[in-house]
């Protein structure tokens, strides 16, 4: 049955209900394409909440990336660009360069940002870009149909490492987070997830502090946020979950990477 | 007001009409035989002492041409440089700002190939440049410089017809006009502005929908009509920006067809041929894309025969050969390997083609 969700609205205010909660208008309302389980509708809702709090709407920009999420633009209320595999990093840099009063980001998966784009990713880094750049990371390639990506774990079965990713093959999980935060520019590098509530509530206040960050032009500010792709891991929502807190975090693990320095 | 002249290699002679053109942005990465165009803007310093425009080096050419992508999305006016190798690099990036519908300027100061080649000046990638070296039904409109002047001329050209059709612009050159200095009359400094285009992501005001740039369309159908709408403009451009050149065609019995470097060779060829009694002619395309495919096809009425001269195995042939569809011979002639033809070779080839 089709129910007509602006009329059941209308009818609960008029029996005197109160909205205690709403939807971002930095949502469109499309709904998801994601599967059920997976995070990357949760950071997109974080970073539109934000955007909103923040009262940045009609100065932010955004960078969508290949991967899950190369139609971000469909569900981000906001002027956004697609950029090609890996260079979300570089668009934004020419974006933020020739705009410098704009917010600007880049939203990015684990191939995205840490294979194919791993040479703008550091050097946006290492100029130092007042940009923000969301780094989504499960451990698979999603869009493609779960094959290896460059943050699998060892072991971790993939459609292109179906006996699992072998080092001696394959190479190890690559946290390149890390290896940014060594950049003198980097200011701000956080690992979040966004698997039970409180750490969705850690995560936004990352990412808010990603985009005030663009206001002191100290450099990229990055958030990684660690999620679970229960589809490419062949796993129910609830059976990621616990596998993402299990193995992924051990190897990711939550929190601060470099923090600014406190002037006092 | 007296002219300002001034002597530039045409690679300075880019970037100096870059700045003056009002141009906001480059971005790119050094290549022999153009590296000059950013050392140029680099000497000169515009972000700080002239017009306020960036100057970048990128990683890569890979990254240089997204740089562009990026800054062309918001409505400015952006360009990029590189030579043979390079530009292979960016034709991914290229294909996107086409099928994004963006505007930009694309400098190719060729150089010879295949592979890393030879930095000596080439024109064998005019098949990458008119035929589309990236993925996709896609073209850019190219404009082929054959003096300094020009080089310097295109510049504004180039970004004003990519504005125009909201379509990337390529200006291929080859490394001997990169490398010549010659005289340039130069134009008055313009404002570096950024007009309000509608279709620019720049924030999202509350009175208007979201703007997103893409050229992602995963419905089949949705993909084809936006290729349709891109042929069509595309048949527009075909019909309103063909420019070329004709030297002593009145009254030509044979047609030399020849752009960039290969035309001032032909403009040599065309003295001897005469001082013996041969009337030989030039037609110099300016745009290879589009090309000035109807006014061959008319000449092919008149001339016995037509020879393009090429610096590469003969690319550009074949579009005359399609203009003219069989209606009198067409030859090419050309060296390889980055050397240039000395105009009495060509002559001495010309008159085996033809005449003996």
């Amino acid at each position: 049955m089709e129910i007509d969700v602006e009329q059941y609205k209308k009818d609960l205010l008029a029996q005197g209900a109160e909205v205690v909660f709403s939807k971002t208008k930095n949502l469109t309302d499309t709904p998801f394409s994601y599967c059920g389980g997976c995070g990357h509708g949760v950071a997109h809702r974080l970073i539109m909440e934000v955007i909103e709090e923040m009262g940045i709407t009609d100065k932010t920009i955004g960078v969508a990336p290949v991967g899950c999420a190369v139609i971000a633009y469909e569900f981000w209320n906001i002027d956004a660009v697609q950029a090609a595999h890996g260079r979300a990093s570089a668009v934004a840099t020419g974006i933020k360069r020739t705009n410098p009063e704009k917010f600007v980001f880049a939203y990015q998966g684990d191939g995205d940002l840490a294979a194919i784009g791993t040479a703008e990713t550091v050097h946006t880094c290492n100029r130092g870009e007042n940009i923000a750049i969301f780094f989504i990371n499960n451990g698979i390639y999603g869009m493609t149909g779960g094959q290896m990506a460059p943050t699998s774990l060892i072991g971790m079965p993939s459609s292109t490492a179906p006996y699992g990713r072998n080092p001696d093959m394959h190479g190890y999980p690559l946290s390149l987070t890390n290896l940014l935060a060594q950049l003198p520019g980097t200011y701000y590098i956080t690992r979040q997830a966004v698997n039970t509530a409180a750490n969705v509530r850690k995560c936004k206040k990352a990412i808010r502090q990603a985009f005030e960050n663009q206001k002191l032009k100290k450099g990229v500010s990055l958030v990684e946020i660690v999620t679970n792709c229960n589809s490419g891991w062949k796993m129910t929502a609830r059976q990621a979950n616990k596998w993402l807190e299990e193995n992924m975090l051990s190897q990711y693990p939550l929190g601060d990477i470099k923090v600014p320095k406190t002037d006092n | 007001m007296s002219k300002e002249i001034k002597l530039l290699k045409g690679n300075e002679a880019i970037a100096e009409a870059a700045i003056r053109c009002g141009c906001d942005a480059y971005f790119g990465y050094p290549i022999t035989p153009q590296s000059e165009i950013i050392e140029y803007l680099a000497a000169e310093d515009p972000y700080n002492k002239r017009t306020g425009m960036l100057v970048l080096q990128a990683e890569s050419e890979v990254a240089a041409i997204n740089m562009v992508y990026g800054a062309a999305c918001t409505g400015k006016k952006a360009m990029t440089s590189s030579s043979s190798p390079g530009m292979s690099l960016k034709q991914e990036g290229i294909s996107y700002l086409a099928g994004a519908e963006l505007p930009c300027l694309i400098v190719n100061v060729a150089r010879g190939g295949p592979g890393l080649g030879t930095i000596q000046p080439s024109q064998a990638d005019y098949f990458q440049t008119v035929k589309g070296g990236g993925h996709g039904d896609y073209n850019m409109i190219v404009l082929a410089p054959y003096t300094v002047q020009e080089q310097y001329d295109f510049v504004k050209l180039g970004f004003d017809l990519a504005f125009k059709y909201t379509n990337p612009v390529m200006i291929l050159s080859d490394g001997a006009i990169g490398q010549m200095m010659e005289k340039v009359t130069l134009s008055e400094q313009l404002p570096r502005e950024t007009p309000d285009h509608e279709w620019t992501a720049k924030g999202k005001p509350t009175n208007r929908e979201r703007h997103y740039i893409t050229s992602l369309y995963l419905q089949s159908e949705v993909m084809e009509q936006k290729n349709l709408q891109l042929q069509a403009k595309y048949s527009e451009i075909r019909a309103n920006e063909v420019r070329y050149e004709e030297i002593q065609t009145e009254d030509a019995d044979y047609l030399l067809v020849a752009y960039g470097i290969s035309a001032r060779i032909a403009r040599k060829v065309v003295q001897l041929a005469r001082a013996e009694g041969i009337k030989v002619g030039i037609l110099r395309p300016i745009t290879l894309w589009p090309f000035p495919s109807a006014r061959l096809k008319e000449l092919a009425q008149q001339v016995k025969g037509m020879l393009t001269i090429e610096m590469s195995a003969g690319q550009m042939i074949e579009d005359v050969r399609l203009a003219v569809e069989g209606a009198v011979p067409v030859k090419h002639y050309g060296r390889m390997g980055g050397i240039i033809a000395t105009p009495t070779e060509v002559f001495i080839n010309f008159k085996k083609l033809f005449i003996e």
